[in-house]
Parts: C-alpha cells; sequence; structure tokens
C-alpha cells in the first residue's frame, strides 16, 4: 500500500474555484488531474468542470484544457488523439476527456460510443454526480430510482439509472473502472493505470461524485456520502482490465451483504430521497443485490 | 507529378486533401458528398496519404468537434457534408469560428428536407451563413480542387485565422466528370506552406486552455486584463472585412504560381462591359445564366452576368462598385429566406441601399430541391423584369416570385380555385 | 466614439483569436470569503502532530479546494478555504473544529477582498 506522503503533493487545479464548498466533483478532479500529471490535455464538454476551469482569461487548471459543446466529451478527445498521432507526438501526451453524467449518458452516448469502437486513443471520465447539476439539477438517465429533481419535483424519479457500465463493457475497452469521490488513493491508482495503458482505445472510468446542492445534504458530508454509496454496496468498486473483473480492495468486503450498511443509511440524509416510502427502499434493496449477482457471477466465471 | 485527370467534384475535393497535406480528416457519409470521404479513405488506407489521419465518426456533428479538436492540437483539418448532415453540424461550425480554428469545409449542396430530397439547391449552404465561416462557391472541378487550396491558404493566414467553406452543387458538380489539373505536391507546398497555428494545446506554453467561458465584460486581474465576449466577436468581425484583401491577393498569387484564376477572387463576370442587365447568381445558377446571357444578346438585349465566388465576407465595395454601373439587376436564387425572399437578392438590396445610383433590383426563386432550370426560364425571367422595371406597383409589391411552378398539371390552377370556390 | 482606423482594426482582428487561459491561483478570487465557519487545529489532538510523521493527513487527502498542507502541523490556506468543514468530519481524532467567523464581512469587503469579476 502507498503511503499518504508518497502520492505527489503538486497540485493540478489550484484553490480558489468556482465550485461550491465541498464539491465531490472537485474532489474527484484533484486527484485524477494528480494521476495524470503535466503531459495531460483534458477535453471537457458542458459541465460543472467548465465553471470550474474559470470564467475569462484566467483558469485554476495546470494543463491545457480543451472546451467544446455539450456532446463533444469523446468526439473531440477523439480528434486531439488524431492530432497527436498526425504528428508523432501520440506518445507524449495522455487526452482526457472529463464529462459528467448528461454528458455520458445522454447527450454524449453516441460519440463515446463510437470512439469506443473505434478504439481511439483516450481516457473517458464520467463523472457522475446523477443528474444535470450544472443547469440546475435536472434529471439524466443516470439519475437514480426516486431521487428529486428540478424535473421530477414531486414524484421523484419513476425509472432505475440506466446501467451504462454494462454499455461500456459490450464496447469491449481495454480498461474500466469504478470510483468515488470518498476514495482518492484508489482513483488516483485508477486513473494511472488507464493512463499507462496508452494505446489501448478507450479507457473507461466512472466516479461517483456527490454534491451538496444536488443531494441535499450539508457540505461537510460530501466525502461520507461519496462513501456511505460504497459501503451500503450501491457503488460497488471494480476494475475490468481485458474483460477480467476484479474488486477493489476499497471496497471488496462488500461482496459480503452482511458487510454492507443499510441503504437508508445513504438515502435518509440526503433532500431528495427524504419522501421514499420502504416499498422505494425495497426497489433500492433489490437494485443492489442484482448489481453484486452479476459481479458474483462475473467473478466465477473469471475463476473458472 | 501534375497530372490531369477527368474526375468528379467530389474527387476534386478529395485530391485537394491531398495536396494540401492535411492532418486529420473526420467524416461521415451524406449523398452527395460521400464519395470525398470514399476517395480520401483510399489515400489513406494505400498509403497516399502517409502523414494523416481519417476518422471515420458516427455523425457529421462528431466530424466537425473531432476537427475542432484536431485544429486545437495545431493540425490542419478537412471534412465535408450536405443538408441535413451539415444542418447537425452547426453547433460546432459556430464553434469552429469562434474558436478561430483555420478548417476547410466542402460543401456538396443539396436541399434540406423535409421533404426528403438529395437533389441540389443552395439552402443548406446559405443557411450556414451566420456560423462565422468564410464562404467561396465553385462553378466547375477544377475550381473546386483550386479553391479548397486557396481556402486554406486564406484560412491560415495569420490576418485571417477563420475557417471556410467551399461549395460546389451536388451531382451536377459532385457526380460530373471533368478534366482537372492536379498539382505537383512541391508546387503546392511552396504555395501552401505547413499550418503554423496560433493554438496548439499539444505544445506546452503560455496558452492553457481554450474555448472557455467568456464573460460579458472583460476580466480586470492584477496579472492582466483579458477580452469579454464581445471584444473576441469584433476580432471575429474584423478578421472576415479584412480577410477580402488576403482573399485577392491569394487568388492573384495562385494565378502567378499556377496559371489559374477566378475573376478576382471575388466574383467572375461575363459580358459585363457594355451590359446595362446584370444577372446576379452563384454555383449552378450562375453556370445556367452564362447561357442566358447568350441567348438575350442574339435577342439584342445586352445581358451580362456577376457570379458570386465569395459569399462571405460579403464583398459589399465590389458589389457597389459593379451594380452601380447599369440600372437593372436580376438576382435569381437557389434558396429563399422563408419568410422573406431570396437572401442573395435581399443582401445585395442592403449592400446597395446607400448608393445613389441604385439598380431597380429584381429577385426569383429557381431550382429549389434540384428542379432544372431551362435557360428559357432565366430568359423569359429577364425579360418581364426589363417590361416591369418602371412599375413602382411590381417594384413595392413584397410578395417572392418562384420560377418553373407546375401547379396546374395538378389541378391547381386559378381556373381549379375558382371553379372550387362555385 | 473614436474615428474608424483601418491599420488599427487590421491590427485587432490578429490581436484576439481564439479565447485563451492561462493558470492562476484564485480564479474566482479569494474564495476563503465565503467561509462561515473556519477550522481550526487542535494540535495535542492531531495524529500527525503527535506523531512527528506525515501518517494520517487525512484533511490534506480529502479537501477538494486543496487548500489544506501536507505539513507538521497541518495547515489550512485561510485565503481560499471555502470553509466546507469535509476535514472536521473526516479528522478520525476529532483534531479539526469548525468555529465561526467571528464577524461576517460587509458586502463590500467581500466584493473588495475577492479580486478578479466576482460576480461573473
Amino acid at each position: 500500500m502507498v503511503k499518504i506522503s508518497e502520492y505527489p503533493e503538486e497540485e493540478f487545479i489550484l484553490p480558489g474555484t468556482r465550485l461550491c464548498a465541498g464539491c465531490g466533483l472537485q474532489l474527484a478532479y484533484r486527484w485524477a488531474l494528480k494521476a495524470f500529471g503535466h503531459d495531460t490535455i483534458v477535453t471537457l464538454p458542458a459541465s460543472c468542470s467548465v465553471v470550474a476551469g474559470g470564467v475569462g482569461g484566467y483558469s485554476p487548471l495546470k494543463i491545457p484544457a480543451v472546451y467544446d459543446c455539450f456532446e463533444t466529451g469523446a468526439s473531440t478527445a477523439s480528434g486531439l488523439a488524431g492530432a497527436l498521432k498526425a504528428k508523432g507526438r501520440e506518445k507524449t501526451k495522455t487526452v482526457v476527456a472529463w464529462v459528467g453524467d448528461g454528458g455520458t449518458y445522454d447527450i454524449g452516448l453516441q460519440a463515446l460510443s463510437a470512439a469506443a469502437e473505434r478504439g481511439d486513443d483516450f481516457v473517458y471520465i464520467c463523472a457522475n454526480n446523477q443528474a444535470y447539476m450544472n443547469t440546475g439539477i435536472q434529471r439524466s438517465s443516470a439519475s437514480p430510482y426516486g431521487a428529486r429533481t428540478t424535473t421530477t419535483p414531486i414524484l421523484g424519479k419513476k425509472e432505475i439509472s440506466k446501467n451504462m457500465l454494462k454499455i461500456m463493457d459490450a464496447h469491449g475497452l481495454s480498461y474500466m473502472a469504478t470510483a468515488s469521490a470518498a476514495y482518492p488513493q484508489d482513483l488516483f491508482e485508477k486513473c494511472q493505470k488507464a493512463k499507462e495503458m496508452q494505446g489501448q482505445g478507450v479507457r473507461y472510468i466512472e466516479i461517483l461524485c456527490s454534491c451538496p446542492p444536488g443531494w441535499g445534504y450539508g457540505v461537510e458530508n460530501s466525502v461520507k456520502m461519496a462513501r456511505l454509496a460504497v459501503e451500503t454496496g450501491y457503488w460497488p468498486l471494480w476494475e475490468r482490465i481485458h474483460g477480467r473483473i476484479t474488486l477493489s480492495k476499497a471496497g471488496s468486503k462488500f461482496i459480503d451483504p452482511e458487510k454492507r450498511k443499510p441503504i437508508t443509511d445513504f438515502l435518509t440524509p440526503q433532500v431528495r430521497f427524504k419522501h421514499l416510502k420502504q416499498d422505494a427502499i425495497s426497489v433500492w434493496e433489490n437494485y443492489i443485490a442484482g448489481v453484486w449477482k452479476e459481479i458474483q457471477k462475473e467473478l466465477d466465471e473469471t475463476n473458472q | 507529378m501534375p497530372e490531369k485527370l477527368v474526375i468528379t467534384g467530389n474527387f476534386a475535393a478529395a485530391y485537394a486533401c491531398k495536396s494540401a497535406n492535411v492532418d486529420v480528416v473526420a467524416a461521415y457519409p451524406i449523398t452527395p458528398q460521400s464519395p470525398v470521404v470514399e476517395k480520401i479513405s483510399e489515400f489513406v488506407e494505400s498509403g497516399e496519404m502517409p502523414d494523416t489521419q481519417f476518422i471515420c465518426v458516427e455523425s457529421e456533428h462528431s466530424a466537425m468537434a473531432a476537427c475542432v479538436g484536431a485544429a486545437e492540437a495545431g493540425a490542419r483539418v478537412f471534412t465535408a457534408s450536405s443538408a441535413n448532415g451539415l444542418a447537425l453540424m452547426f453547433e460546432l461550425l459556430c464553434w469552429c469560428a469562434g474558436a478561430r480554428l483555420p478548417a476547410v469545409v466542402c460543401i456538396a449542396s443539396r436541399a434540406l428536407g423535409a421533404p426528403w430530397t438529395v437533389w441540389t439547391d443552395h439552402q443548406d449552404a446559405i443557411s450556414m451563413r451566420d456560423t462565422g465561416f468564410m464562404h467561396q462557391f465553385c462553378e466547375t472541378n477544377q475550381e473546386i480542387y483550386d479553391s479548397v487550396l486557396m481556402a486554406y491558404r486564406i484560412a491560415e493566414d495569420p490576418r485571417v485565422f477563420l475557417p471556410m467553406f467551399v461549395t460546389y452543387d451536388g451531382y451536377l458538380l459532385s457526380h460530373t466528370m471533368m478534366p482537372v489539373q492536379i498539382e505537383d505536391p512541391e508546387k503546392v507546398r511552396d504555395f501552401l506552406p505547413p499550418l503554423k497555428t496560433h493554438v496548439d494545446v499539444g505544445e506546452l506554453g503560455e496558452t492553457r486552455s481554450v474555448s472557455a467561458v467568456i464573460p460579458p465584460d472583460i476580466t480586470v486581474r492584477p496579472e492582466g486584463n483579458t477580452p469579454g465576449y464581445m471584444e473576441y466577436r469584433y476580432a471575429m468581425q474584423k478578421a472576415h472585412e479584412y480577410a477580402i484583401d488576403v482573399i485577392e491577393e491569394v487568388n492573384r498569387e495562385f494565378k502567378v504560381k499556377f496559371g489559374r484564376s477566378y475573376g478576382n477572387g471575388i466574383y467572375t463576370s461575363y459580358k459585363i462591359e457594355d451590359a446595362d442587365i446584370l444577372i446576379f447568381g452563384i454555383g449552378s445558377v450562375a453556370s445556367q445564366s452564362r447561357m442566358a446571357v447568350d441567348q438575350l444578346r442574339s435577342e439584342g438585349i445586352k445581358a451580362g452576368l456577376i457570379s458570386l465566388k465569395l459569399f462571405r465576407p460579403f464583398p459589399v465595395k465590389h458589389l457597389r462598385e459593379i451594380f452601380t454601373r447599369v440600372p437593372l439587376v436580376v438576382v435569381f436564387d437557389r434558396d429563399v429566406a422563408y419568410g422573406y425572399e431570396g437572401v442573395l437578392a435581399y443582401e445585395l438590396k442592403a449592400a446597395l441601399y446607400p448608393c445613389q445610383n441604385r439598380p431597380i433590383i429584381r429577385s426569383y426563386i429557381v431550382g429549389l430541391g434540384g428542379r432544372n432550370i431551362p435557360t428559357d426560364t432565366l430568359t423569359k425571367a429577364v425579360k418581364r423584369a426589363i417590361k416591369e422595371k418602371d412599375d413602382s406597383s411590381v417594384q413595392l409589391d413584397p410578395h417572392t416570385d418562384f420560377l418553373d411552378l407546375d401547379l396546374d398539371r395538378l389541378g391547381l390552377s386559378i381556373e381549379d380555385m375558382q371553379k372550387e370556390a362555385q | 466614439m473614436t474615428p474608424r482606423n483601418e491599420q488599427y482594426e487590421r491590427w485587432i482582428a490578429q490581436k484576439i483569436l481564439a479565447a485563451r487561459q492561462t493558470t492562476t491561483i484564485g480564479e474566482a478570487g479569494k474564495t476563503g470569503t465565503w467561509r462561515t465557519i473556519r477550522p481550526v487545529l487542535i494540535p495535542e489532538k492531531c495524529l500527525v502532530v503527535k506523531s512527528g510523521k506525515p501518517t494520517c493527513h487525512k484533511c490534506w487527502l480529502y479537501c477538494p479546494e486543496a487548500t489544506v498542507s501536507r505539513s507538521i502541523p497541518p495547515v489550512f490556506d485561510y485565503d481560499y478555504c471555502k470553509g466546507c468543514g469535509i476535514c472536521a468530519t473526516e479528522c478520525p481524532t476529532e483534531a479539526i473544529q469548525m468555529v465561526p467567523e467571528k464577524e461576517a464581512p460587509s458586502c463590500a469587503e467581500t466584493i473588495a477582498n475577492a479580486g478578479g469579476n466576482a460576480d461573473a
């Protein structure tokens, strides 16, 4: 295990940004950029991360960022990777697409799928805070069951979130991983691995990013919320390298239902779930059971 | 080695890409543009374009996004499209121009749906008017090849740094074979040296990020103040206005280098010296109008033609200079600004409005969705314009004339209407 | 209105191109002014201080804003700390206390301190 003193001290997103106090996304961004380091070009479509990049001629970012339209996370990254290759510089830079859940699950899905199929050379990060937080907390297809958003304001979302990980898996990616803003070291190592696998097509990492105003909890609890998502078994942490899944050390014990905290520990403190009754909580419990059942099946097949 | 090939307009565009040694091509098929993409893929796969990355994207939207990304990493980029594909690109075309990226985009022009159509008119190209792209139209396949080379030279000029469209009529040029002189690569490189861009995020330098959020007002900071949105857009407009000089200059230089030119690079003219009526059109409409000029002249009418090559920046000064010489101008538009009139017509009217000797301008819509434009149609329209020139009720009528409608055979004649009313 | 100057207009057209950014700290101004409560270290409870070794540093690890140093003792950058309190929540020994800012700064002071275009 790497000691905390061994992680790079250099910051790539400097203090004093426009993001909310206690932003889970900023914590994830901070640690991902530490892992990617200096020789990185990041491209960002519309999202909170664009605001994080600064308004006007100054930016807290120490690496170059290319901002582009909402649905272009993957396609702009393809262009950047293509230009580097055309100039024989593809080994000197890592291209990273840093995209929100709306930009990944919804409007940018087509471009992402195409780039994954072509095997374009970049790391794709889905910073998933489970709704269109930047435009004011509207529902996305990544919003979880029951969540109140400004477009599901009374009843909450009636549908379970899209299984994006399965969709990406179907593309036969060289590297896939889940991460959580509450586990920066785990996230750091996954980003490093994705970086090292340069030249092996799209590498996809999805980070669950807690959002104080969007989820509705006190800013001091951002890490706690992102951690509870893992501890309740809702957000398993794993990597899939060339199709072989392994549970990440940080969250591997939650494969055992006995070790998991009740899902209400995650749901109850959040305003977006305040209205949920027992039947809705059962939907959550069944969802979690299903997620782990699939992982278990995959692990069994891998170990055969 | 230079060679003369008999090729289609689409292939002429593809050969121009090869001659320009484009770094990144990202494109998606659409009729009638597809053969451009096919030919470039063939060049790339056969090793004839060894330094080019071809990104076979899943949509026109991604095509332009990839071009934007690549251009921001300092690459010379190319894509092409038509009609609905071009419309899908719109958002990224604005983005490309706003970032002052010197991309070249070919348009094999085609009418826009609905209803579905694949045939030519200029609606798709003209609808891209306010993206911030410069825009050239072509009348021959040689002109397509030459215009693409000139477009890169103009777009990449540090006085300009704006993207440019090169438009040619779908099928009429895109699928019609004509002899095209393909130039020697060395000679082309001499005319079009490698791109020296103003933004390359692949190089670590002062420039960190591009196209971030820019507020309405300038940013005031101790490290130095930076422009607001309006300053960026002012600079873009000025780049357009003064690009006209560069365009003329490049046209002259092209002539010296390769022995071909297209009028003054702004428009080409036909029999205008003694003309007292000028026809104004672009692309296929202008080509057809040449024949109309000859026919009118054979009947004793002193007609001439101005074929507009440069649609954006709109060459107001040049157009004033030429069109204030005559009392009557007839504009044929293969496009409509729906709810108003033909785009060329009203833009010409606006350009000439402050001039003392402004002519009477008569506007007609022709050839939408690929309908044939017979020479007779054009000559008849010119004669009607002559006849009605001094009829102020006609001039004041704000309604738009469509030529060659075939409503009678649909049972939709005036008589049919009157019958129905009874 | 200044009279139109062609040479000047040509110069501007080349001078302002793509919207570019350069790196700076405090892009949104002194975000420390957002704070209503501030983190204060209780050294005698801090594992890093007690051991004299950089062992824990959860405060550094979890600060979204990167305003806690990885030093002994950890130091808060009050210029930019937004006062979210994650460090206090995550500290395993409750060595960080969130203390109310003594006086809320006036509106005018906030704007003056913020720098940049804080209204954007």
